[in-house]
């Protein structure tokens, strides 16, 4: 389906079902749950439009912030971490402690 | 919108005796009104029984169906498309020849419908189907079926002999006309390829050792079924699930839990999504484990 931005029209259910099989009602909760969200609006009869990106960190922010994680891998591959000690290490930091997370699965 | 919520299909107790042999029992399951919804169980579960007394080829020793809100069988017939697992095609015939076929003997047929699906695929039309590969086969069955134009598909195992390629193909054909139909048709399909369900389907019924095991909405499963990993508890209480079933290792067990609410909390346990799949896979084991179970204490 590729990149949508602002004011472009969303595949119709029927669009999307013959782009990949998937269940159409599947299709239709997600528009719904995205026009719910006020991500996109369905005009009759002309189909759904993008009105607004998610909200969340800008874009460029992803950037900044692989850039420190390179760098910080770069630091524990010298220490001598294989990847999957990495991703243990992630894991287990991610988990022990409160990091000002707001995880709404959480509440 | 609300979602209404009308029943395609709805058993009560539903069974079939052969002789003393129960190969469906006690089935009670709901199919929503244009769903596609996946039937799932190992070899013998007693999903073709199933399907066939929902069809009305069978008649059931016990319990009741209401399809289509009809409880009786025989004037829904013409509302219903029923593809059984051997793909039941005149070997000798054309793809053509069945669409003049199915013409004369339906009360509701589109033959137009029925060629433009099977042309779209490049299938010749007046090549007898004998020459036809299996995936070919199977869309010319499909497309057959589609052009009586039914409320309610019932398809046995469609996908279980193609190849990955076919398979998609005939999924892709199967989706599309549920999107054509914009909630009129409802698709009730058995299979034993969990890995295509979680795309296609949006609601689950799981049949094993001739009973119903699990009968819900996908997002439901997926919302209310957890994977809880901790500390070795050999007999965890707790009120707020249920257990499907459980590994316990020296030190840890790990358990796949029915939650009566979402949003489970528990410091104890580690607590993981799991995919449609290993549920399915779960509620199987536990019924084969639980006929084992009844079969030596019968012997005993």
């Amino acid at each position: 389906m590729g990149i949508l931005q602002e004011g472009d029209r969303l595949p119709t259910v029927k669009e999307a079902v013959g782009m990949v099989a998937i269940n159409p009602n599947t299709v239709f909760k997600a528009y719904r749950e995205l026009e719910a969200e006020g991500l996109v609006q369905g005009r009759t009869g002309i189909g759904t439009f993008v009105l607004k990106r998610p909200s969340g960190p800008a874009p460029g922010t992803h950037d900044v912030l692989a850039k420190k994680l390179a760098t910080w891998i770069k630091e524990a591959r010298a220490a001598g971490l294989s990847t999957e000690q990495l991703e243990a290490l992630i894991q287990i930091t991610l988990r022990g402690g409160d990091y000002g997370a707001n995880d709404s699965k959480r509440n | 919108m609300e979602q209404m919520t009308v029943n395609a299909i709805e058993t009560q107790g539903l069974g079939k005796r052969y002789g003393s042999f129960w190969a469906l029992q006690d089935c009670t399951i709901t199919v929503p009104k244009g769903s596609i919804t996946a039937l799932v169980g190992p070899n013998g579960a007693g999903k073709s029984t199933l399907l066939k007394l929902l069809v009305g080829l069978n008649r059931p020793s016990s319990g009741s169906c209401t399809v289509l809100g009809d409880t009786s069988g025989a004037s829904i017939t013409p509302s219903i498309g029923y593809l059984a697992q051997e793909v039941p095609l005149y070997k000798q015939l054309s793809a053509e020849d069945h669409i003049q076929l199915g013409r004369r003997i339906n009360i509701r047929w589109d033959s137009e419908l029925a060629r433009e699906h099977i042309t779209k695929l490049d299938i010749p039309l007046d090549r007898s189907v004998k020459s036809l590969s299996g995936g070919q086969r199977a869309q010319v069955a499909l497309a057959l079926a589609l052009a009586k134009k039914p409320k309610l598909l019932l398809l046995d195992e469609p996908v279980a002999a193609l190849d990955p390629l076919a398979r998609e193909d005939f999924l892709q054909s199967l989706t599309q006309a549920v999107a054509d139909a914009e909630g009129e048709l409802t698709v009730l399909m058995s299979s034993h390829l969990i890995n295509d369900l979680e795309r296609i389907s949006d609601h689950l019924i799981v049949l094993a050792t001739g009973k119903t095991q699990l009968c819900d909405s996908t997002s439901n499963v997926q919302q209310t079924h957890k994977l809880l990993i901790g500390a070795r508890q050999p007999q965890p209480k707790n009120d707020a699930f249920t257990i499907v079933s459980a590994v316990h290792t020296p030190r840890q067990t790990t358990m796949l839990v029915r939650l009566k609410q979402p949003n489970f909390h528990d410091p104890q346990w580690q607590i993981q999504d799991v995919a449609l799949e290993e549920i399915t896979l779960a509620y199987m084991r536990g019924a084969r484990q639980q006929a084992h179970k009844q079969l030596t204490k019968g012997d005993a």
